[in-house]
């Protein structure tokens, strides 16, 4: 709990206005795509058409000749450099070498005098394959036949507070696994009154950040400077570090405003390529990818789930067992992570005395997979969620009561080990259950669900900050969160305003390049307002201290007589703010104080998780049972985040991640026919549209003060995704009496399942 | 080739090839990089500026067919004093964008529905903007600006 009791607010805890409102209403804001450099060359990238391949010859020469080339560049070209990257594992070269892993795999780049004439030239390369047998799924890369996607060891990469070990690279196509385990499952379920068991799918998913991937790379004496989209810019540094075999000084990441992220711009992406292009050609090289090119970058890991839950003859959930299959495609990424994540999600919010949850994920020939909001939450939600209501049903309970018996209470350790639960569910669920009218009348053909979900989230506690106050009184905090339409320029003006006694409008942020703002590990798994926040918090106290000391310098008088009042000093009947503190000790109107904060995995960050991401959503659907289609009535949202810095922001993090959810439940998936991605345009991926919007929403936040983060905060912002598509396939078997567990609930799967209950007629 | 047009309020001339798009020349030509790209096959709306007061897809219209028309961007809704056209302020006023990569497609497409129809049902507001695509918002707090700079954009007419 933060030692911080005040409560008399003047800034945070109110919905000011985006620090970034002016210049994104008015097209001013500049993102990576609206970038140009002097003598800047584009570059444009060939991919496989095959998804496992040995690369037999490329022929570049005719591209090579074609006017307005510069080069071209194939992973043969590379030596110098070290072409692997990847945090977790190095297993991704960052243009194929001798061979290719799934369809749409970067094998050569062309750089350009501009997008068009590199695009020409591509279809002038000539690429031999011999092509190989593919896996697709978690199965088939199972089998005892399957092809293996790596040969090769791999080395370790940055990703450091991975509690286990990396598994990938052993000869096999594994690339992790993960396993939790406490009571005896076996026992449990024997003495079981009532099993619920079944096999359940989530499916691959798009983030569709609208600003596809881009970048801009530089390459000379001075090192490596690159302009890119990417979530976690110091992640990226380490990779571009190891890929030149630079100092950490010597590369630069600059990260501007992101289009949109959702996970699927964390860690490095398009960097390595762009900045090997940039080498060989000896001057900038931007490359921009189009939506379809990223939709062939980054997707979400499917899982394929086998779970089974027990209560007791009470109605106590005594045990849960779970074997859960990822499928991550040709490359690990960031799935290491989102196996662990998804493991550990599969418990909470619940008290569950026995557990066992096994989990691994595959390499495959399909697109790589990695972060995706709620970091493997949802894939595990669906069928943990799914289950709580069966159960109930099963039992004869109602499944928001049954929730509430279960769910963790505030301050118990229900995961051995970690942080003990900093949420209250019973509030949450209350709220949610109240915001869709929990036990009214409902006409025929609807139903009415709530859902909760519990992530160890705010991933590593590695973060550092700057806030400089200057000699006017204005601040800049130096931060490496990246705005990512979050609200991170909005919150953490807002924490220093509260500090410092300064007005909000006064506050600005430097955010995002490596080479000049302290290290902050990444922007992702919600962390940003706690533990950014924090050391903003604490950055802002610093400076106040050092400010204090210099007063009493000024006043002549000693530090213990300097009172520190909000926004400057007072001693005696002299009063100073911040401004004359600093002029009067530098006798003149300029210079500046640096306050500054290290926080790392101690103190009250010891323990992991940084918070418990817990959010309840509520929603009420109609089922159109001649169509099968959804309609979403109604939708709430209540988010557990401590204490809202900003409650319209908080708000609207929740009803953008609930919408995702909702697209999930009902439409979004990334469809495989055999080897290729058959719906890899925006025009075939369906994603939710204003049409879909819900007739009825209320968002409501619960703000107890619990969390570890400024006054109490903790994250939000990705909660209220997870539970979406088990509220939604919940709320069709209320409605219409059918159990379907697999995302999305398509028309086709709704109408198909009904139809198949009507043959089967009641059941006896 | 020669082309020209009027651009927010001023006669554009430039050179141009045939196959560029009107967002190419906007975002490259005339460094304007307010129009945004996303999708580029007319599905997202990121990229909607009005071109005699309809909303058009600037990713995939030819700049040639803009020739002696009248194009208005993001660029052209602010007045010369700097204050914020209505849908702008309202946009802020109920966070109706977080990262923003939207937003000037989705005020222009906003806009051109206010000119048509000054007081949009919220029904008619969810059909016309059905063609602009947003991620972050969950759409909401965008209908409630549009239907707030509609209030405010009534009272101004009545002064």
């Amino acid at each position: 709990m933060s030692a911080d009791k005040k409560t008399d607010f003047h800034v945070v805890n109110h919905s000011l206005p985006r620090r970034d409102g002016r210049v994104k209403v008015t097209g001013k804001a500049q993102y990576v795509a609206d970038l140009k450099l002097i003598g800047m060359a584009y570059a444009k990238v060939l991919r496989s058409p095959y998804a496992h391949a040995n690369i037999i010859s490329i022929g570049k020469s005719r591209a090579e000749a074609y006017p307005g080339v510069y080069c071209v560049v194939t992973g043969y070209d590379l030596d110098g450099i070290n072409p692997y990257y990847g945090h977790a594992v190095k297993d991704h070269p960052l243009l194929a070498i001798d061979k290719v892993r799934y369809a749409g795999e970067a094998v050569a780049a062309v750089v350009a005098v501009d997008e068009r004439t590199a695009f020409k030239a591509l279809e002038l390369i000539e690429v031999k394959y011999e092509e190989l047998k593919a896996v697709f799924t978690p199965e088939e890369a199972a089998a005892k036949d399957a092809p293996l996607l790596h040969e090769r060891k791999f080395e370790a990469g940055a990703l450091r507070g991975f509690e286990g070990e990396v598994t990938a690279g052993k000869g096999t196509n594994i690339c992790q696994t993960h396993k939790i385990q406490w009571g005896d499952v076996d026992k449990a379920f024997k003495e079981a009154a009532a099993v619920i068991e079944g096999e359940y799918y989530f499916p691959m998913t798009y983030a569709y950040a609208m600003e596809p991937y881009v970048a801009i790379a530089e390459v000379n004496d001075q090192g490596v400077t690159i302009y890119s989209s990417a979530q976690h810019p110091f992640m990226v540094r380490h990779d571009l570090k190891s890929v030149f075999d630079l100092p950490v000084s010597s590369v630069r990441l600059i990260v501007p405003f992101v289009g949109g992220g959702y996970g699927s711009k964390s860690y490095t992406k398009i960097e390595p390529l762009v900045a090997a292009c940039a080498w060989k050609a000896k001057r900038p090289v931007k490359l921009q990818l189009t939506v379809e090119e990223a939709m062939l970058t980054t997707r979400s890991d499917d899982a394929y789930t086998w779970m089974r839950t027990a209560v007791d003859k009470n109605g106590n959930i005594i045990a849960r067992q779970a074997k859960i299959l990822m499928n991550t495609g040709a490359y690990a990424e960031n799935s290491p992570l989102v196996v662990e994540k998804s493991t550990n999600r599969c418990v909470g919010p619940y008290a569950i005395p026995n557990v066992l949850i096994e989990n691994s994920s595959y390499y495959t020939n399909t697109v790589p997979a990695s972060s995706y909001r709620g970091f493997g939450c949802a894939q595990v939600t669906l069928p943990g969620e799914s289950q709580i209501d069966e159960l109930a049903k099963k039992i004869g309970k109602d499944p928001y009561e049954f929730r509430l018996m279960n769910a963790a209470k505030p301050g118990e350790e229900f995961f051995p080990g970690m942080r003990p639960f900093d949420g209250t569910l019973k509030e949450d669920l209350d709220t949610a259950a109240k915001a869709i009218g929990w036990g009214k009348p409902l006409p025929k053909g609807h139903g009415r669900t709530v859902a909760v979900s519990g992530s160890d989230a705010g991933a590593y506690p590695l973060t550092s900050t700057a806030i400089r106050v200057h000699a006017d009184g204005s601040v800049t905090i130096m931060t490496g969160s990246t705005e990512l339409g979050q609200g991170s320029h909005t919150v953490l003006p807002q924490i220093a305003a509260e500090e410092l006694g300064v007005p909000f409008d006064k506050v600005r942020v430097v955010s995002s390049d490596t080479a000049i703002t302290p290290y902050d590990r990444s922007t992702g798994a919600s962390r940003t307002t706690t533990l950014m926040g924090s050391a903003v918090l604490d950055a802002s106290r610093d400076a106040i201290e050092q400010m204090a000391v210099m007063a009493a310098d000024v006043l002549k008088v000693k530090a213990e007589q300097i009172e520190v009042v909000r926004g400057g000093v007072r001693c005696g009947e002299a009063q100073l703010n911040w401004s004359e503190v600093i002029s009067k000790f530098y006798a003149l109107p300029d210079g500046e104080v640096i306050g500054r904060a290290y926080i790392r995995k101690a103190g009250r960050f010891a323990k992991l998780p940084v918070f418990w991401e817990a959010a309840a959503t509520g929603c009420e659907i109609s089922v159109d049972e001649e169509t099968g289609k959804i309609t979403m009535e109604k939708l709430a949202t209540v988010g557990d985040v401590g204490l809202a810095i900003n409650p319209a922001l908080a708000e609207g993090q929740d009803l953008g991640a609930a919408t995702m959810g909702m697209g999930i439940g009902l439409f979004e998936e990334l469809v495989y026919e055999g080897s290729q991605l058959v719906n890899g345009s925006i025009l075939d991926y369906r994603l939710p549209r204003f049409s879909d919007l819900p007739k009825q929403i209320e968002l409501h936040l619960v703000q107890n003060r619990d969390g570890v983060g400024p006054y109490g905060a903790k994250g939000g912002g990705e909660a209220s995704l997870n539970s979406m598509a088990a509220n939604i396939a919940n709320a069709v078997d209320s409605a219409v009496g059918v159990r379907i567990r697999e995302a999305p609930l398509t028309p086709e799967k709704v109408w198909r399942a009904l139809k198949q209950k009507k043959l089967q007629g009641p059941k006896v | 080739m020669k082309l020209s047009f009027e651009l927010n309020g001023k006669v554009q001339q430039i050179d141009c090839e045939p196959a560029d798009t009107l967002a190419e020349v906007l975002r490259n030509t005339l460094n304007l990089n307010g129009t945004k790209v996303s999708c580029e096959v007319q599905v997202c709306g990121a990229c909607t500026v009005l071109v005699d007061g309809a909303p058009v897809s600037a990713c995939t219209y030819l700049a040639y067919e803009a020739r002696d028309k009248s194009v208005m961007t993001i660029e052209g809704l602010q007045k010369a004093d700097g204050t914020l056209h209505p849908l702008q302020q309202a946009f802020i006023d109920e966070f109706a964008f977080q990262c923003g990569y939207c937003t000037p497609g989705m005020i222009m497409s906003a806009k051109a529905l206010l000119d048509e129809n000054p007081k949009p049902t919220r029904d008619e507001i969810i059909h016309y903007m059905d063609g602009n695509l947003c991620r972050c918002t969950g759409y909401v707090p965008i209908v409630v600006a549009i239907q707030r700079a509609a209030e405010v954009m009534a009272k101004e007419s009545k002064k």
